[in-house]
């Protein structure tokens, strides 16, 4: 066991695949950005809805699509559902929002400390704490939690305050069968969420 | 750089280039600076233009934008077109989400800074490479290349690229 695993304590008792099982079901009404690889996946299987973009690629990025979201529909209620190697690869997006300060933009990192869908290699995150990075960039509150109650009590007061916010979850790696894949094709996942936030353009009807 | 323009004259094609911007439907603006578009720059700040941090949380930013129903503008140095690659790739071109591209070429001609001599000479070849409409913006027709890019995002969604000589508005 490595040093950084020992000061952390036991395992995390939820999974990024659990946590996610709770956190969806909450975010109703919501634009929801959800990570690439594992984290779009496990969302999908929680309970998809139109209004979800999920992410196959562009690593880093879920946060920036989601500030450009609020940026878009000030007022909008945006939530991103990252992961610790999302959120470490594009850092500066934690100023971008916490400038920006759109008020309902919730950032939910499922953290497990791993790089999940390449074969688990550690990331750093068991060593840097980024709900402090968010904190001292000027979220408005953020949060650390890794159990059931402290999830269900930080994510209704969370979804309850003026954003940013920024809901790190400790979590454990997924073992057993594999996330199943997202079965939209990317286009089909732009024109669904757009559709599902009144946002539809047809190229001939704003000129 | 070789260019040289005179303030004046670089303000008034700044703004004939934002003109032509909204004419054309783009409403949502952000990039990373150049000093070849400051003078765009300021002519955009008062229609929300939004400073990012890289190119490529620009492009995420867009891409967000894009999925709200806007059309977004993101403004850079074609050194980080280098960075925006894989956002390209893998966002705005693969989700077909239009994007503006307004990339500067510095290193044009073989005759800048050092650091942008590799990027300079390579820039037009990646584009094609990658798949992306582009040209480059003329003094004489900002209007019309404006329209074009518009009309090529319309046909295709996914990325379309104007690119800015030096000495055309700094």
């Amino acid at each position: 066991m490595s040093a950084a695993v020992e000061r952390a304590g036991a395992a995390p008792p939820l999974t990024t695949r659990t946590a996610l099982a709770i956190v969806v079901p909450h975010l109703a009404g919501h634009a929801v950005v959800c990570a690439n690889g594992f984290i779009s996946r496990w969302a999908f299987a929680a309970g998809d809805r139109e209004s979800h973009f999920y992410m196959i690629g562009s690593m880093g990025l879920a946060s920036s699509i989601g500030l450009g979201i609020a940026t878009a529909r000030p007022g909008a209620a945006v939530a991103v559902l990252d992961g610790d190697g999302n959120v470490l690869m594009n850092l500066g997006a934690l100023a971008s929002i916490a400038a920006a300060a759109p008020p309902r933009f919730r950032h939910v990192v499922l953290d497990n400390g791993a790089y999940a869908s390449t074969g688990n290699q550690p990331t750093i995150s068991r060593r840097v704490a980024l709900e402090a990075i968010a904190a001292a960039a000027g979220y408005a509150r953020v949060a650390r939690v890794r159990d059931r109650a402290g999830l269900e009590h930080a994510l209704a007061e969370h979804l309850d305050s003026t954003g940013p916010t920024f809901l790190l979850v400790e979590t454990a790696v997924d073992e057993g069968p594999p996330a199943p894949r997202i079965p939209f094709s990317p286009p089909e996942m732009t024109a669904r969420f757009r559709s599902a936030v009144g946002a539809s353009v047809a190229p001939s009807e704003t000129r | 750089m070789t260019a040289a323009v005179d303030v004046a004259t670089g303000h008034a094609r700044a703004d004939q280039l934002v003109d032509a911007l909204r004419n054309a439907g783009i409403d949502f603006f952000t990039g990373v600076p150049c000093s070849l578009v400051g003078p765009v720059i300021a002519a955009l700040e008062p229609l929300g233009y939004v400073a990012e941090t890289r190119e490529d949380a620009a492009l995420g930013l867009a891409a967000g934008a894009a999925l709200a129903g806007r059309r977004p503008l993101v403004l850079m140095q074609n050194s980080g077109f280098g960075v925006s690659l894989n956002a390209l790739g893998s966002l705005q071109i693969l989700y077909e989400l239009p994007c503006l591209l307004l990339v500067t070429w510095r290193g044009r001609g073989g005759k800048d800074a050092p650091e942008h001599l590799v990027m300079g000479r390579a820039m037009p070849a990646i584009l094609d490479a990658i798949g992306i409409p582009w040209r480059e913006l003329g003094a004489d027709a900002i209007a019309a290349d404006v329209a074009w890019a518009r009309a090529r995002l319309d046909a295709a969604p996914g990325a379309v690229a104007l690119v800015v000589p030096p000495g055309l508005f700094a």
